[in-house]
């Protein structure tokens, strides 16, 4: 996420920092590739000009002039300034005080409206909603089918009948009423800003529930017309937030910069996999030093928060205490860690490992899967005593897991490298050894 | 498939208004060829996706023709650039129209781009021509995509080799050629599922697709279009690199294109990989959908 963009500013600000203060000459230097850079990464042109515009203002000064480190500074004002595009404070969904409270996605074609209303679903009933799915796309060919699956797959109800979009819209919120669902989530149909008839009917269900949010379902790749199309969307039918799809790619996302700029709505949730469990909040703050290259700390210990529970963990810390690790613990870390969502995206988070370094690093989850179908064609007694998996125990697991001896021995030594670092470390703080382990380091 | 340059100015009406209004708007305020001008020509075809590095390029290009002509009346510049952006597109490289038989079209993209509706059009068009189609459902991960295509299937009546949800997407391509090869199937259009392009266990699902097509057909498949949205910012020059570096791709077929995005990423796209645009969708309906020509193209968009 944002990768090329955080190495641009890394690369430029090196520069900066090699040569102690800052002139006028070189600020303008380095804020030409800031500009460049912004540009590659589709934030749009104007939102750039004003940007920049800023940034050189307050860059450029005696402020600067009297700082000790002057690139830390321009570090700064761009973050400040990132801040600020990206809106300074993280904003909630709105509930309705009488349910059921109505979210209303709307964009284009190809969006990800149908994922982002499952993603949300499955968040709130996380968060102990009773939601219900509504498939108002009765265009595109299969369209209701997908949202029946998605909710099948979920376990949450999907109200569909043959209507018009606004009777259909109107209707799901009485049945929500009767059936004590607390929350309607509508699939509107993906549509251009710019077709009329379609707008039209949007402002009808509007006027007919009366949603709480209207939310803007917007492809991160999206590159200078996202603008036109956020801003259309909130002049026809007006937007209380955005969710930002597909970024778990490498697009840049420079469009969520100009939209927010742009539209002033919020950016609430973003997609990052075609999971229906990857979904992240925004938090504009921390997006912004993950631009600059710092990483994104509180996101990832949230996350481990989430994923990974505090018995198990207990557990474990006893076990470990009594220095009786065994592949069976190993086995449940690796579920924890899975909790987490993609491997990729956690990693992502981490200062450091955002930037360059990640880069040719691919990482495999299905390496994971490997261990896990290793473990499981162990016995019960070779789980717990490792040292008995002798060359024909290996041949068995190899066989029953379809791997190959190389890759269980490789775990073996995996793991008993792993039990011995653990002995040293049993006196060690719990949560640094979680932070070991986990291979964050 | 008969070229109508109206239905292409009308599609790319949006499109064009605003690219040229914008245009002549600039070239009113300014009597010569300066540099204000040129910073204004930039900005528009940076809000146009062409991004920084092509629209470098084609500045340069026009300053450079101005000043060897000798050109310094601002009414000429949208000539000077209507060749310009031409001279691009053009080293895209030409469409082959030679069919192997049966014709095997691979379609891939990142998620939600229009692969299902493309391949609608696609299919209705050879049918047209009197062709015998058949559709491969490869999408078997999307939730409901194959039920999808089968709609479309049956709209523009063409034959369709379905699939299980999570089925291999290789096994059904194998299918379906063999089946095609059997009973005499001119064209089969694959469908696969969308997938970004930095994942890379799905990339190399696709080229497993692709390796197993070869052995269900030698040679196959013929042509392997990446479908791009024309709202796509310059991550789709991401997209075509690692799209090409995986299945080589032989062609793009871009949509959308009737909406405001003015489609600029397509000209950084052919300015630096040389892959012709060969289609352009222009609406959801089978029928929305052109054969790309550069010429037309930036007739259509300049004049």
């Amino acid at each position: 996420m944002f990768e090329d963009l955080t190495n641009k500013l890394e690369g430029i600000f090196k520069k900066i920092r090699g040569q102690g203060r800052l002139s006028e000459g070189n600020i303008k230097d380095a804020l030409k590739e800031v500009r460049r850079a912004l540009l590659e990464a589709d934030v749009n042109y104007k939102v750039v000009k004003d940007f920049i515009t800023q940034v050189e203002t307050k860059a450029i000064g005696q402020e600067v002039l009297k700082s000790i480190t002057p690139g830390q500074l321009v570090i700064k004002i761009v973050n400040d300034e990132l801040t600020a595009l990206l809106g300074r404070d993280k904003v909630d969904m709105k509930f309705s005080a009488q349910p059921p409270t109505v979210f209303m996605l709307v964009g284009l074609q190809g969006s990800g409206k149908t994922t982002a209303c499952g993603k949300l679903a499955r968040y709130y009933r996380k968060k102990g909603r009773f939601p219900l799915l509504v498939a108002a796309d009765i265009y595109r060919p299969a369209a209701i089918d997908q949202l029946q699956i998605l909710g099948k797959s979920l376990d949450i109800p999907v109200y569909t009948i043959k209507d018009d979009p606004i009777k259909i819209s109107e209707s799901a919120v009485e049945h929500a009423r009767k059936e004590g669902k607390d929350l309607v989530i509508i699939d509107t149909a993906g549509r251009l800003h710019i077709d009329e008839p379609l707008m039209e009917e949007l402002r009808k269900i509007k006027k007919a529930v009366s949603p709480q949010e209207i939310i803007l379902v917007a492809d991160a790749m999206t590159g200078q017309d996202a603008v036109n199309i956020a801003k259309t969307f909130e002049e026809k039918i007006g937007l209380d937030g955005i969710f930002l799809t597909k970024m778990d790619g490498d697009a840049r996302g420079g469009a969520a910069l100009s939209i927010r700029a742009v539209t002033g709505k919020p950016i609430k949730f973003v997609g990052v996999g075609e999971k229906l469990d990857a979904l992240e909040m925004f938090y504009p703050d921390r997006i912004a030093s993950r631009i600059l290259g710092m990483g994104d700390v509180v996101s990832l210990v949230e996350k481990a928060q989430e994923a990974i529970d505090i018995e198990e963990a207990e557990k474990l810390e006893k076990k470990l205490r009594k220095e009786a690790f065994t592949l069976d613990d190993f086995y449940s870390q690796l579920q924890q860690l899975k909790k987490m969502g993609p491997l990729e995206s956690v990693l992502e988070m981490i200062p450091g490992l955002g930037g360059a370094s990640l880069k040719g690093l691919k990482i495999d989850d299905k390496a994971m899967v490997r261990v896990e179908a290793m473990i499981n064609s162990m016995t019960k007694d070779e789980r717990h005593k490792p040292h008995i998996i002798d060359g024909g125990r290996r041949r068995r697991i190899a066989t029953g897991s379809g791997t190959s001896v190389q890759d269980v021995n490789q775990l073996l030594k995996q793991f008993f490298m792993m039990q011995k670092m653990i002995k040293n470390v049993t006196k060690m703080d719990m949560r640094k050894f979680e932070k070991g382990f986990l291979g964050f380091r | 498939m008969k070229f109508s340059l109206e239905k292409l100015k009308s599609g790319l009406f949006k499109t064009k208004e605003n690219l040229l209004g914008k245009i002549s708007q600039a070239v009113g305020l300014h009597k010569k060829i300066d540099q204000e001008l040129l910073d204004e020509l930039e900005e528009i075809l940076i809000k146009s996706d062409v991004g920084p590095s092509t629209t470098a390029k084609i500045i340069e290009g026009l300053k450079k023709e101005a000043t060897t002509r000798k050109i310094d009346d601002s009414e000429k510049i949208t000539e000077l650039l209507k060749d310009q952006v031409a001279s691009i597109l053009n080293s895209g490289g030409v469409c082959e129209n030679q069919l192997a038989s049966p014709h095997v079209i691979m379609v891939v993209g990142v998620n939600g781009t229009g692969k299902t509706t493309s391949i609608a059009k696609l299919a209705k068009d050879f049918k047209d021509q009197g062709k015998n189609v058949l559709i491969a459902a490869c999408d078997t991960f999307r939730a409901a995509a194959g039920e999808q295509l089968s709609i479309w299937a049956e709209r523009v009546g063409v034959e369709l080799v379905g699939s299980m949800p999570n089925q291999d997407p290789a096994s059904v391509a194998f299918d379906a050629i063999k089946a095609a090869c059997a009973r005499g199937f001119d064209v089969v259009i694959a469908d696969t599922a969308g997938r970004l392009h930095t994942k890379v266990n799905l990339m190399e699902e696709l080229k497993k697709v692709k390796r197993v097509m070869g052995k269900a057909l030698p040679g196959a498949p013929h042509e392997i279009l990446l479908v791009i949205d024309a709202t796509t910012g310059q991550n789709g020059l991401s997209q075509v690199k690692m799209f090409k570096e995986t299945v080589d791709v032989t062609g793009i077929f871009l949509t959308k294109l009737d909406g405001t995005a003015k489609g600029g990423i397509m000209i950084a796209i052919t300015d630096e990989f040389n892959i012709p645009v060969k289609y352009i969708g222009l609406g959801e309906k089978p029928d929305d959908f052109q054969k790309f020509d550069p010429k037309w193209f930036a007739e259509a968009l300049f004049s």
